[in-house]
């Protein structure tokens, strides 16, 4: 927790900057004509960078909003970049308009009230969203309060080579596998945002109650429920691709680890990447998703819009866009990213509807019955630890 | 206004660098004000040691910079000693000019595609060759000891350090001592080396030095082909600054000083390798050994050389076949389906971050010009070459590591509330196109017979006019080669457009070493394509514009 | 008007110590020819006559054209023209650019044209104006540069070496020609050139540099 800490104690006092007011969506919309969107977003997926370039086009056909899609390695990048520019006193017009983000990014953000809003529920398309079936009001166990806007529902799935294994039940089973066929699996390096939740999702999945998850980590508490983590990983290190001395960088890299054959298995976080992979030449056909037996952990993507945005009207009318039945169910297209949608079916018309109905689920792809039960993320503490002793027991050789 | 451009010049090209140094120390001993935080203290030294890949990744910087350097120099200096004035040295020198320009983290990629186990290299040999119908699990990239990242530095520091060498060897008449020595019964490699060689490594020390602290402290080389647990003390630094804890720029401020230190003491060492290598090679002279059986060496550099320039060219190959491939299986030696999706999905976002690169490219190296042949204009004026002191000076920008000065630069930047964006890193962009362009112009510049100016001042042209309407066109050729020059560095600067552009600023560099976390080798390779165009076309234009202009005057073509 | 070129106490010195030193009046019409060996700084006499002495030089003494001290002037506005012993015709200009690059300012384009085509005439180039002086011979270049110094209307010449690079034959009426062409207009002209022939044919007098150094 001491990034936190530290942040909370930098942080001013709370500065309330309720300019543009969202809930005049009228002169919201106004304001944001001609107004350019500086979006933050990882730039490490090309398929996502193709939607949000479409996204860009999109809104500045219907709202006159120029979005420039800002690629980022790292999404910490953009929380450093606008807690820099408080340090700075630039308040008016920073360099970020919105982010996507979600865990403990947002948390951090939330907490040193380097945040604009709240505006999320203010948004028209608001009303359309599975508010109540969906985790969309809490990210990693912190409530949101309308300090982010929900555009993508996320759950963690296994693409695996059916050419060259089965697919796996828990992690243990999957330890087992890894055992008798080393070097054939591997994930991204933490702080990677998939690599740790791989760290999350084994350690879900190797206690017998997780629930403890939920609170946050303490001194006292860690060693003893992360312990059963450790002993999984000294297993499981030494059968990764390259003994893990080398991990790939992101979670797309291991696209093409699949593809050129060095490892049959990977996570996920989106359970259409497979199939949208698949038809961008990234994947081998051959390539299937299957989730734990016990579920696996799912979450929800957002988009923030810093303290410090000159175009926070701009960006607001790219949120709305984000969770209009357009944007959502071309995000769900498997072809195009096959991210699950933040929607609820029965609030659509059925036209919109209609436009759901007629995706087909694509070749990789697991139906909503299959992807099983969602696990909640853990205290967003748990994951901040685990990294930094991942990185002290994995991340600086031996 | 003219006499004041020599010192603009110095202040734009060392002001960023001296602010940033300061902008990195004070944070490093705990003084950062904008967090509340205020120093003197010795905090962030103590988190750096407690740091558990602190050595790791030092030792890294130290090896891969010295042994980089030591392989490219060793490579070019038997290359030169055994084939200088032979068909074959030339055919080479022409294969290696070009690969100058190639941005290195696209040299990088390519090298990366090419020896990676599931690289072109072991697709081609198998399975015929291997057996292997998947890729073996062998860790060639970012290997714990930096050997790619090495390779990939010696490919690119080659071609570097040869042009380098041929341009010394100019002035150096090294025909005449070789014909000495030879008449003296001195084989070709040995005489060379104890005639020729102590006069070029003179003119080519301060290249050297630059190559070695290039090579010790590079980002986006590292980012693709170094290890990554740990990484090199650079990549870290650029990681602590990016982190969204800002104590931990207190850490990273502190090994962007530790990183300095290690470039001063690496130059330090080189510098005592100088002096011992003098020793024995005094000794060596006086032996009066004549140097038989050189064969092997000849065709042992020979092969090195051209290795290292076909790795770059087979692998900007490979990235133009990825960038229009479908599905690629292993061990398939060409893609299983040529598609042109790839650059319909990436090409248009590509061509406009071409455009943007361009215009920053365009602007810092205008700048460059301007004050470059101000300056030497001046020089031709006031009739006083620049010092040795001054050559010093426009190498410092290149000898300080970058990653020790820009993360300061953008804090202090930040903090007197700079705006962000293109303006900043065309002036970061200057500080390292600046040096180059001067270098690259400064020799043809000063070698221009003034008796032309005589001439034309007797007919009545005041110094303003001679410099335009004699001086400019008549040196067309070699401020169009500066200019490629500057372009080239301009379009190949990762770390100045990443942190003192904070994201807005996207050329086609930042792009595709964002791209290489993600992996997919078609985007990389429809950008590392266009990157190498965006430095190479520049340079098709400098050779081809001269022509064209002049094509009636033959005179200019000498 | 008095026509002449006077050197006034002339010295030139390098890190305090004389290099050359000469005092003479060379008047209209008259050719004088400075000897001496090699590096004995006699280009750099003509260096500082024409204004361009590099500075690790110091120069002393008055220089007068036709009474006037142009000694503090900058070269452009001293009105002396210089011959080489390289033609040093501008590589990127025509035969016709590089005259019209010597001829002052004013007049239409008509009569500078016409200027140049006469001029070309005179030394027998007629319908050179639009050739690249790279495929002019060694002979033609050096009538060339003749014709382009004289069109920018010097009131002095210097010719430092001027004929040394063209063969025997070629010299001898190249040198004849720049003889007669300076008589015709009057102008006093120093010649520098390390070779008896130049100045005895020169017919003028002759004054020999010694070097300092050496006493």
């Amino acid at each position: 927790m001491k990034h936190l800490a530290l942040i909370a104690a930098l942080a001013a006092p709370s500065i309330v900057l309720a300019t543009p007011d969202p809930s005049d969506w009228d002169a919201v919309m106004a304001e944001a004509d001609g107004q350019t969107v500086y979006w933050n977003a990882w730039g490490g997926s090309t398929t996502t960078n193709d939607f949000i370039a479409w996204v860009g086009d999109r809104v500045a056909e219907d709202y006159g909003v120029i979005l420039e899609h800002v690629k980022l390695t790292d999404t910490a990048d953009a929380v450093t970049r606008v807690l820099s520019e408080r340090q700075a006193g630039e308040n008016e017009d920073g360099a970020i308009d919105m982010i996507w983000i979600n865990g403990s990014n947002f948390a951090a953000m939330k907490q040193a009230d380097l945040l604009f809003g709240p505006f999320a529920e203010q948004l028209p398309n608001w009303a359309v969203v599975d508010s109540e079936g969906k985790t969309v009001q809490t990210d990693f166990t912190v409530p949101v309060e309308g300090y982010e806007a929900p555009w993508a529902m996320a759950q963690v799935v296994f693409m695996y080579d059916t050419a060259d294994m089965d697919a796996q039940s828990d992690m243990t089973s999957i330890l087992e596998w890894s055992t008798a066929h080393p070097g054939r699996f591997t994930y991204p390096q933490p702080p990677d945002f998939l690599g740790t939740t791989f760290l999350k999702q084994a350690l879900v999945d190797l206690l017998d109650d997780a629930s403890v998850l939920q609170a946050e980590a303490t001194d006292e508490n860690y060693a003893e429920v992360t312990a059963p983590l450790w002993d999984f990983l000294d297993a499981l290190t030494p059968t990764l691709w390259r003994e893990g001395r080398a991990y790939p960088a992101t979670g797309p890299a291991q696209l093409q680890l699949i593809a050129d054959g060095e490892v049959d298995l990977a996570i996920s976080f989106s359970p259409g990447e497979a199939t949208a992979a698949i038809a961008n030449s990234q994947l081998p056909d051959t390539v299937r998703t299957f989730v734990l037996d016990r579920g696996t952990i799912g979450n929800a993507s957002f988009v923030a819009i810093p303290y410090n945005s000159g175009s926070a009207s701009g960006a607001m009318v790219v949120a709305n866009f984000l969770m209009s039945p357009e944007a959502q169910a071309r995000a769900q297209d498997p072809n195009i990213l096959g991210y699950g949608t933040v929607l609820n079916m029965d609030a659509l018309s059925a036209d919109e509807r209609a436009a759901f109905d007629t995706l087909e689920l694509g070749v990789a792809t697991l139906s909503p019955a299959e992807l099983g039960s969602v696990q909640a993320e853990p205290h967003p503490s748990w994951m901040t630890r685990i990294a930094d002793d991942w990185a002290e027991r994995y991340g600086v050789g031996q | 206004m003219l006499r004041f451009l020599p010192a603009l010049t110095l202040f734009a090209m060392l002001g960023p660098v001296a602010a940033g140094l300061w902008g990195t120390v004070l944070p490093a001993f705990g003084h950062l004000p904008a967090a509340g935080l205020t120093g003197p203290s010795l905090d962030p030294f103590r988190t750096l040691l407690d740091w558990a890949g602190l050595a790791s990744a030092s030792r890294l910087s130290l090896s891969t910079g010295l042994i980089a350097t030591s392989v490219s120099l060793a490579i070019v200096i038997l290359f030169v000693a055994g084939w200088s004035g032979t068909r074959t040295f030339r055919l080479l020198e022409r294969l290696l000019s070009p690969l100058l320009s190639v941005p290195h983290a696209a040299a990088a990629f390519g090298l990366a595609f090419l020896i990676a186990p599931s690289g072109w290299i072991a697709r081609l040999v198998s399975p015929t060759l291997t057996g292997w119908d998947r890729p073996p699990d062998l860790l060639i990239l970012q290997d714990p000891l930096g050997l790619a990242l090495i390779a990939g530095l010696v490919v690119k520091e080659v071609p570097f350090l040869l042009l380098m060498t041929i341009a010394a060897l100019g002035q150096a008449q090294p025909r005449r001592s070789l014909m000495v020595a030879q008449s003296l019964g001195y084989g070709r490699v040995t005489g060379w080396l104890k005639t020729v060689f102590p006069r070029v490594y003179d003119q080519i020390r301060l290249p050297v030095y630059v190559v070695l602290a290039y090579s010790m402290s590079v980002v986006d080389v590292a980012m693709i082909l170094g290890p990554s647990t740990p990484p090199t003390l650079s990549v870290q630094i650029v990681k602590w600054m990016g982190d969204p804890d800002l104590s931990m720029r207190l850490t990273g401020a502190a090994a962007a000083l530790l990183q300095l230190a290690l470039v001063i003491f690496a130059l330090a060492f080189w510098w005592g390798g100088e002096r011992a290598i003098a020793w024995l090679g005094r000794i060596w002279i006086e032996t009066g050994h004549r140097g038989q059986k050189e064969a092997p060496i000849r065709v042992i550099s020979l092969g090195l050389g051209s290795v290292s320039s076909l790795a770059v060219l087979l692998g900007i190959a490979g990235l133009a076949v990825w960038s229009v491939a479908g599905f690629w299986s292993f061990p398939n030696s060409l893609p299983d389906a040529i598609t042109l999706k790839n650059w319909d999905r990436h090409g248009p976002a590509a061509f406009q971050t071409f455009g943007e690169t361009f215009i920053v490219a365009g602007i810092a190296v205008g700048l460059a010009l301007i004050l470059v042949l101000g300056c030497l204009e001046a020089e031709h004026r006031s009739g006083r070459p620049l010092s040795r002191r001054g050559i010093w000076l426009l190498y410092l920008p290149l000898l300080v590591p970058q990653t020790a000065f820009l993360p300061g630069l953008q804090t202090l930047l930040l903090n007197i509330g700079a705006d962000i964006g293109r303006a900043p890193v065309i002036f970061a962009h200057l500080v390292f196109v600046l040096p180059y362009v001067f270098l690259s112009l400064g020799d043809p510049w000063r070698s221009w017979d003034t008796r032309n100016a005589t001439v034309a001042g007797a007919l009545g042209t005041t110094p303003w006019g001679v410099f335009w309407r004699v001086r400019l066109p008549m040196l067309t050729r070699p401020i169009l080669t500066a200019t490629a020059v500057g372009i080239a560095v301009s379009v190949g600067q990762y770390l100045a457009t990443l942190i003192i552009g904070g994201g807005r600023v996207a050329t086609l560099t930042t792009e595709a070493v964002a791209l290489a976390s993600g992996g997919d080798r078609r985007a990389i390779g429809v950008y590392g394509l266009m990157q190498t165009f965006a430095a190479l076309v520049p340079f098709a234009l400098a050779l081809t514009i001269p022509t064209l202009l002049w094509r009636n005057r033959r005179g200019m073509h000498e | 008007m008095n026509k002449s070129l006077s050197l006034r106490n002339v010295c030139i010195l390098r890190d305090g110590i004389p290099l050359i030193e000469v005092d003479h009046e060379v008047s209209a019409g008259e050719v004088l020819s400075v000897m001496g060996p090699s590096g004995v700084g006699k280009s750099t006499l003509l260096a500082y006559i024409t204004g361009n002495l590099h500075p690790v030089f110091k120069g002393m003494g008055e220089v007068l054209l036709n009474g006037n001290d142009i000694t503090g002037l900058p070269p452009h506005k001293r009105e002396i023209g210089i011959l080489f012993q390289d033609d040093l015709l501008f590589p990127h200009m025509s035969v016709g650019e590089n005259l019209a690059f010597g001829i002052p300012r004013g007049g239409s384009r008509a009569e500078r044209r016409s200027k140049i085509e006469n001029a070309l005439c005179d030394v027998g180039l007629d319908g050179f104006s639009d050739r690249d002086p790279a495929t002019l011979s060694g002979g033609q270049r050096a009538r060339v540069a003749l014709v382009r110094m004289l069109l920018s209307d010097p009131k002095a010449l210097l010719l430092d070496e001027a004929f040394s690079r063209l063969d025997a034959e070629l010299r001898a009426h190249v040198r004849e020609l720049v003889f007669r062409v300076v008589k015709e207009r009057n102008l006093p002209v120093l010649m520098v050139t390390h070779d008896l022939e130049d100045a005895k044919s020169a017919g003028g007098p002759i004054i020999e540099l010694e070097s300092y150094t050496k006493k």
